[in-house]
């Protein structure tokens, strides 16, 4: 019963803090909000210069974040490699066996 | 599935599905959209041919080696493509740092390598569906 008390104390105290955090936020979509530094301002004007591509979340996404597109096609090379190993090579198995 | 209504409209509609996919594809930089969109789109003209049609139709349009290659050799084209910049003393997938010819913006092959390392992804993508799709569906013959 103690026990109940203090995980209920914990998540409380958790919750209080969390909530002190959230209320110190900045208000959504302002201008002068942290968010909008100059790494946006950056993307916002130059990308047309540096990458010659109009659309903007695409000279981002393979020009300024390529790093992140190439390990995200990694990440789609290692799903399908566990698709077809955890379910090819049973099925196989079963045929030779056969 | 066996519907004949299905099978004509699908006859219809999907090459031009297809096409649409490789277009999203190639205008990745001018026009909204990209690779992974296009890839997605390509890949889905594949499995729903293949199921409306049967899965053995569907394999005799598309190998198992032609998907084992593009599989396997559509990171190795995006690791290519970073390798320019190597060669060009620049850091690793530089574009215009390596003193590639930007283009006319707006044009359809501007833009350096982002034209093609978008067209690698695509081809990456639809395949990695593709894959995904004809492995799930062996268990269901």
């Amino acid at each position: 019963m103690i026990r109940k008390i203090m995980i209920l104390l914990a998540v409380l105290v958790a919750a209080y803090g969390v909530l002190i955090a959230v209320a110190e936020l900045p208000p959504y979509g302002m201008s002068d909000n942290p968010v909008h530094n100059q790494v946006s301002e950056r993307y916002i004007n130059d990308a047309l210069e540096d990458t010659g591509a109009l659309n903007m979340v695409t000279s981002i996404v393979l020009d300024y974040r390529a790093y992140d597109t190439m390990f995200e096609t990694i990440v789609l090379f290692t799903a399908a490699l566990a698709v077809v190993i955890t379910l090819k090579s049973d099925k196989r198995k079963e045929r030779s066996g056969k | 599935m066996r519907d004949f209504i299905l099978k004509r409209v699908a006859a219809l509609i999907l090459p031009f599905v297809c096409v649409y996919g490789f277009y999203v594809i190639f205008h990745g930089h001018i026009s909204p959209g990209g690779s992974f969109a296009g890839g997605i789109i390509v890949g889905l003209s594949f499995i729903a041919f293949s199921t409306i049609y049967g899965i053995e139709k569907g394999r005799a349009k598309l190998s198992e080696d032609v998907l084992t290659w593009t599989e396997s050799f559509g990171t190795l084209w995006y690791g290519i493509m970073g390798m320019v910049g190597i060669f060009k003393g620049v850091p690793f997938l530089a574009n215009k740092l390596a003193g590639i010819d930007l283009g006319l913006p707006g044009e359809l092959f501007s833009s350096g390598l982002i034209s093609y390392i978008g067209l690698g992804v695509g081809i990456r993508v639809a395949s990695t569906m593709i894959t995904i799709f004809f492995t799930l569906m062996e268990d269901e013959e």
